[in-house]
């Protein structure tokens, strides 16, 4: 079976009321290419050699997400060896990545031994660097303190942050901490004053890409995936030609294009979740053994300067 | 002097009223121990949403999600540590009144405590 998934867009790739359209779940991925902010899809397998090329960009870099150290439910028995396939993957990758996003959840109890299992592994990473943010499961019972002093330390308030790689405007955001009865995921006052000056000297023309566990646009409240002051924080990035929002904390991948703004979700490395509404709840999914790498993986990212495009690649880990 | 005896007397008397009255209200409640109750937490949800109890109860969560959860009243009266699958946390609520809580991992998760 394919590693990929195809998504036909009927030529134009824009779902503007929607999403789900370029929603990867049985057990692949999908080759998303941004252009000018708005959403291209292809069929790798159709995709001739020179086409590939083209989307080589000059950074590349990997997002993973979701690997919950410490888990030992029957959903995954070994988070340690599905994270160590998805390091496995990175590290054939032809071009090494710049360097990786985790988006949180490392852990799975925000215990320092399970923190310490996380890291470990994450040394044998052939990458540059490893960028954090947090998710609910690396901050309970301290609010966060062990993951600040931890993955943080250079960051601002709860741990959130900003850097500047080849002309692309990253920003890391926070939205697991001071969560509200009844409601989703939170940024809060200080972080929007912080991000609303943060990018306030930025041209335009800057690629941005923003980075958190839960979406920041609201996919499924039932659940409680979405981030309550997310479109407030979108707010300040109306003006930009082209931003890409990366979250996990689904543990499946989704996409949609609004405007500028492409939203992109993870695969988990540890287990997968139901599709929003096919279950109860939003609990870990139990699927036969061969399936489970099926529905864990990786994302990819390729930004090619002067084309104003980010190449979003989803991965499974099978085969 | 006298007077300060007298009314040592009637506080005392006062509070053997009491004791008889409130050992009278156990009685009737058919237990000499303190009444308790439990929630269920399973599917991201609590079981029973509201739990109505008499003063004194004490009320156990059990966690049995395979993912952890917490028990955190909306006025912070009372906050469970992070409860992993199959992990308790009990409080004591003594004065009527109406206690909504939720989980501060997955706030889409509430509930209520109603003691009268």
């Amino acid at each position: 079976m394919s590693d990929y998934v195809i998504h036909d867009h009927n030529g134009d790739g824009i779902d503007r009321r929607g999403f789900l359209k370029c929603m990867a779940w049985a057990g692949t991925g999908a080759f998303c290419v941004l252009q000018g902010g708005i959403l291209k899809s292809f069929a790798l397998g159709q995709m001739d050699h020179a086409q590939a090329r083209s989307l080589k960009g000059e950074l590349s870099f990997v997002q993973i997400s979701d690997s919950h150290i410490g888990f030992n439910k029957p959903a995954n028995t070994d988070v340690i060896g599905t994270l160590q396939a998805a390091i496995g993957k990175i590290n054939a990758l032809p071009t090494p990545p710049e360097f990786v996003l985790h988006t949180g959840d490392l852990s799975h109890l925000s215990k320092p031994e399970e923190f310490d299992a996380l890291e470990q592994n994450l040394k044998s990473l052939k990458t540059g660097r490893v960028f954090y943010v947090p998710g609910e499961h690396d901050v309970l019972n301290d609010n966060g303190k062990q993951y600040l002093e931890r993955f943080g330390k250079d960051s601002l308030g709860d741990g959130w942050y900003s850097f500047d790689q080849k002309g692309v405007h990253f920003i890391g955001l926070v939205n697991v901490l001071n969560l509200k009865a009844g409601g989703l995921g939170n940024l809060g006052r200080e972080q929007l004053e912080w991000l609303e000056k943060d990018v306030k000297h930025l041209k335009s023309s800057t690629p941005i890409v923003v980075f958190a566990h839960i979406p920041l646009w609201v996919v499924y409240p039932d659940w409680g995936w979405g981030t309550d002051d997310g479109a407030q924080a979108l707010s300040y990035l109306k003006r930009f030609g082209s931003v890409t929002v990366l979250n996990g904390h689904i543990h499946q991948t989704m996409q949609k294009v609004e405007g500028n703004v492409t939203f992109h979700t993870a695969m988990s490395t540890a287990f997968p979740q139901p599709q929003p509404g096919t279950a109860p709840s939003p609990g870990p999914l139990k699927v036969p053994a061969e399936q489970l790498r099926s529905l864990l993986g990786v994302t990819g990212v390729n930004y090619v300067r002067g084309r104003h495009s980010l190449a979003i690649t989803d991965s499974s880990l099978a085969g | 002097m006298k007077k300060q005896l007298m009314f040592r007397m009637a506080a005392l008397l006062l509070l053997l009223l009491g004791v008889v009255a409130f050992g009278t209200g156990n009685a009737r409640a058919g237990s000499q121990e303190s009444p308790a109750a439990q929630v269920k937490i399973d599917n991201f949800s609590f079981t029973p949403t509201t739990l109505t109890v008499a003063p004194g109860t004490t009320v156990t969560w059990t966690n049995s999600d395979d993912v952890p959860h917490t028990v955190v009243s909306d006025d912070k009266l009372f906050k469970s540590k992070v409860l992993d699958t199959d992990e308790k946390f009990s409080y004591t609520f003594t004065k009527p009144g109406t206690y909504p809580y939720f989980c501060s991992v997955h706030p889409k998760m509430t509930g209520s405590i109603v003691v009268r």
